[in-house]
């Protein structure tokens, strides 16, 4: 007990005394870990609002749609604690504002029901010559109460605008006419069959204006079981009727929380893997400054395993706190990026992580900061005490070739390389940071274009389109930011690494423009290679992976051109050098008396 | 042994450099005069703290100086730019440290060779020249070696090869001996009597008698100011390690 009150102690101390240092690495661990808790709440605060839906309209358990005599059998079979309808539904065109969808219409002479009562938002129920249309339909098409509409031809004002949790809001939405429904992009040159539905939105009229569209009438009928958790065998058991269970509408109700969950959770992952890049330079430069005291830990007779659990202690301290942290600002951010749809009623809830999400965030942050720190916590415990005592630095790496190479270029580029050979695996860390954000980019992009080609149109709602992006946009924003903050903080390590080295060029006769522009290079180079890789493989194995997962067809996307990569490889190269510039600049301003003698 | 010249390679006029201010004011080095003509080898002794390594950085231009003038082969140089600075140290000074300062992780010749290649030789010459530098101190068979390899006599043997890899017209030797061991200390004195021997221009800072010895003048300071200048008669020519006491 006394050695873990030693450990801690020693470790918060630390903490304290190096804040900045503190608030980077807390700053890095909490933007993977908020990223990944709100991927991990979207899905539970996504199905909020459709469960506030299904209780304020009675929602059915099970829709069935068939002929008239088979469903009214079907009201009487076993398990059926209520039902309603059958209502009857005709296919039709409707048209509004100069634009054209096909559409269900449902006849229903009053809203009220024992099952599925949809709930008016706006305006009023249906009466002869109304119509009430599904509230995401109507925004969809920009049509709003009092606005006049025809539906095959005949002349309607729209009476209201409603809610129903019978079927999924649109563009999703189940089928209940005979001649079927396609939704979704149709490949060109497709022969769809006659009659068949595109992309239908729901439409509310009375019976009898509803009979007077259309002869092909079928009929739906909405059931509330005694058991509604065994909605999908009460549907296996009735083969001969077509069914909608509650269950497959709320997944296609949530398929645009599912959506986002998927790139949270990608998104998550690469701001992951920058953590452990950014928190490894981090950690290797602290340890680096740590020498002299990881000398005293050990001559007042602390043991190596002390040592080692004192580095990590420190890191599984600032891991722990921005789990917690995470926790907290995923959970709050998530239904920002759910609201209710305009198909749905109700606020997203703000949800509490399950345990098991709480432990997937705790596990991640502890196992960035684990595969981050262990290697130089290692290295320090098994430092020699005399040699740590001393504070002798890290000796740098000899990469011979590199340095026969660099004996042929510039002043800058051969103190460049030689920085960057001193410190392989940084090069490596600083690379790899710049390929994942670069690759992250990519995606986005792809996405992005996406989106564009299909805002507004029925294969993603307006709505949906807007929420997509903006889970982008926090993609990019977290992305970029901890993207800076692993620049800076490479090239700050880089530069105090190379303090000594850079006084003694500077005394051999190098510029302090060659000295600032070697450590910017030393950035910029592997930087470069970073965003190439970034782009290939790094960006296309990124959207194969998601699309993968995502079930998509990567065929429908465009992947962005020649000139377009080429110009998020250079602007990813210009930020990099943008951001060294100034730290490499401020490093070689200090006096070369004082750094040699320092 | 060399004397004085009518033109003196470097020339410091009421020198200054201080450091704070109101009463924390230290003034490391206090108008310092000083002519060193060509091939002439200055020592300059003195107790820990008098501002002998200051006024070497202030001469080698390593740092600024607070007020006078520092002139170079006839031109002035204290108020010149970083980059002309960094020019001048790459063709006209070659600094010795006390501390060695090579690149650890390059090998004794590639230590040698960098401030020619900083200066803009071919890679080719730059190494030839390296390579003539350690067989003229000793280190032909060490060229290959990396810093770690070498024993403290070597390394300083290197670091006075790195030094006059761009011939210039002045060398400043900080401490030369200041780490090394007496065997160590014998090897580089007698490096630093061929070079004053050769002609080479240098001021030494120094705390050992043995190596101010070398010397044609010793000037000794005292809180930031000369308060002894000594001719020392007869040089070092051949009598060097019988001064120093390290032979009979």
């Amino acid at each position: 007990m006394g050695r873990m009150v030693l450990v801690a102690r020693l470790a918060v101390r630390d903490l304290r005394r190096r804040r900045v240092e503190t608030a980077l690495l807390l700053l890095a661990v909490l933007a993977a870990t908020t990223t990944l808790t709100l991927g991990l709440v979207l899905r539970e605060a996504a199905a909020g609002p459709y469960q506030s839906t299904r209780e304020a309209t009675a929602g059915p358990d099970v829709v069935a749609s068939a002929q008239l005599a088979t469903l009214e059998k079907l009201a009487t079979a076993s398990g059926v604690a209520a039902y309603s309808g059958p209502y009857p539904v005709v296919p039709s065109e409707l048209r509004a504002a100069g634009r054209t969808s096909d559409v269900q219409v449902v006849g229903r002479d009053t809203a009220s029901a024992a099952v599925d009562r949809p709930a008016v938002v706006e305006g009023g129920w249906a009466g002869d010559g109304g119509a009430v249309l599904e509230a995401a339909f109507a925004r969809a098409l920009g049509v709003g109460v009092g606005d006049q509409v025809t539906l095959g031809g005949r002349a309607f004002v729209v009476s209201g605008l409603a809610v129903t949790a019978a079927t999924a809001p649109y563009p999703g939405g189940s089928c209940y006419v005979t001649a079927g429904c396609a939704s979704g992009e149709v490949p060109e040159g497709t022969n769809l069959p006659a009659g068949l539905l595109r992309d239908p939105g729901l439409v509310w009229l009375t019976q009898a204006d509803t009979r007077a569209l259309s002869d092909d009438v079928s009929y739906v009928l909405n059931l509330r079981l005694s058991d509604p958790a065994q909605a999908r065998s009460f549907a296996d058991a009735h083969p001969s009727v077509i069914t909608h269970t509650w269950q497959t509408v709320q997944e296609e109700a949530t398929e645009l929380a599912r959506d986002s969950q998927i790139l949270l959770l990608i998104g998550a992952w690469l701001l992951g893997l920058l953590a452990v890049a950014g928190l490894a330079v981090l950690v290797g430069g602290r340890i680096a400054d740590q020498t002299r005291r990881v000398g005293l830990l050990k001559a007042v007779g602390g043991t190596p395993g002390l040592v080692a659990a004192v580095m990590l202690a420190e890191y599984v301290l600032v891991a722990l706190a921005a789990a917690v942290g995470g926790l907290a600002l995923g959970t709050l951010a998530a239904p920002l990026l759910t609201g209710p749809g305009a198909g749905l009623l109700g606020q997203a809830s703000t949800p509490v992580p399950t345990v098991a999400t709480a432990a997937w965030v705790v596990a991640a942050a502890l196992g960035v900061a684990v595969v981050a720190t262990g290697i130089p916590s290692l290295r320090a415990a098994r430092s020699s005490t005399v040699g740590a005592l001393a504070d002798a630095p890290r000796p740098p790496r000899r990469v011979g070739w590199l340095i026969a190479i660099s004996a042929r270029l510039p002043a800058s580029l051969l103190l460049a390389v030689r920085v960057a050979a001193r410190r392989p695996r940084r090069v490596v860390l600083g690379a790899v940071s710049v390929a994942v954000t670069v690759s992250g980019l990519f995606v986005l992009l792809v996405l992005d274009a996406f989106l564009a080609s299909r805002s507004g149109t029925p294969a993603y709602g307006q709505a949906q389109v807007e929420v997509l992006r903006e889970v982008l946009l926090v993609w990019t924003v977290v992305l970029l930011c901890l993207a800076a903050v692993n620049t800076l903080v490479i090239t700050w390590a880089t530069v105090l690494d190379n303090r000594r080295s850079s006084a003694l060029a500077r005394a051999l006769g190098a510029t302090p423009r060659d000295v600032s522009t070697a450590v910017a290079a030393a950035q910029v180079l592997p930087a470069l290679v970073g965003a190439a890789l970034g782009v290939f493989p790094g960006g296309f194995a990124l959207f194969g992976v998601i699309n993968l997962i995502t079930g998509g067809d990567g065929a429908r996307v465009t992947m962005p051109s020649a000139p377009e990569l080429f110009a998020l490889v250079a602007a990813a190269v210009l930020a990099v050098a943008l951001l060294t510039g100034a730290p490499a600049l401020l490093g070689s301003r200090r006096p070369v008396a004082e750094s040699l003698r320092g | 042994m060399n004397d004085a010249v009518d033109i003196p390679v470097l020339r410091a006029r009421r020198l200054r450099r201080e450091y704070g201010t109101g009463e924390g004011l230290v003034r490391a080095v206090d108008d310092v005069d000083l002519d060193v003509g060509a091939g002439e080898t200055v020592a300059v002794m003195g107790p820990s703290g008098c501002g002998k390594s200051t006024l070497l950085h202030l001469l080698g231009g390593l740092d600024r100086p607070s007020g006078g003038e520092v002139w170079l082969n006839g031109g002035r140089v204290d108020g010149i730019g970083e980059k002309s600075l960094a020019r001048l140290r790459r063709t006209d000074i070659g600094f010795v440290f006390q501390a060695f300062h090579l690149m650890e992780e390059l090998t004794a010749v590639e230590n040698v060779e960098l401030p020619a290649l900083l200066a803009g030789r071919s890679p080719r010459a730059a190494r030839r020249r390296a390579e003539r530098l350690l067989e003229r101190v000793g280190l032909a068979d060490r060229a290959r070696f990396l810093p770690s390899a070498l024993s403290g006599g070597q390394r300083q043997r290197v670091a006075v090869a790195r030094a006059l890899v761009n011939e210039p017209s002045l060398v400043l030797a900080d401490e030369p001996t200041g780490n090394l061991d007496s065997a160590a200390t014998l090897e580089v004195l007698q490096l630093f009597d061929s070079l004053h021997g050769a002609g080479h221009t240098m001021v030494i800072v120094t705390h050992d008698a043995r190596i101010a010895a070398t010397a044609d003048r010793l000037i000794t300071m005292r809180d930031g100011v000369f308060v002894d200048e000594t001719r020392l008669t007869g040089g070092t020519s051949g009598r060097l390690g019988a001064f120093a006491g390290l032979e009979d």
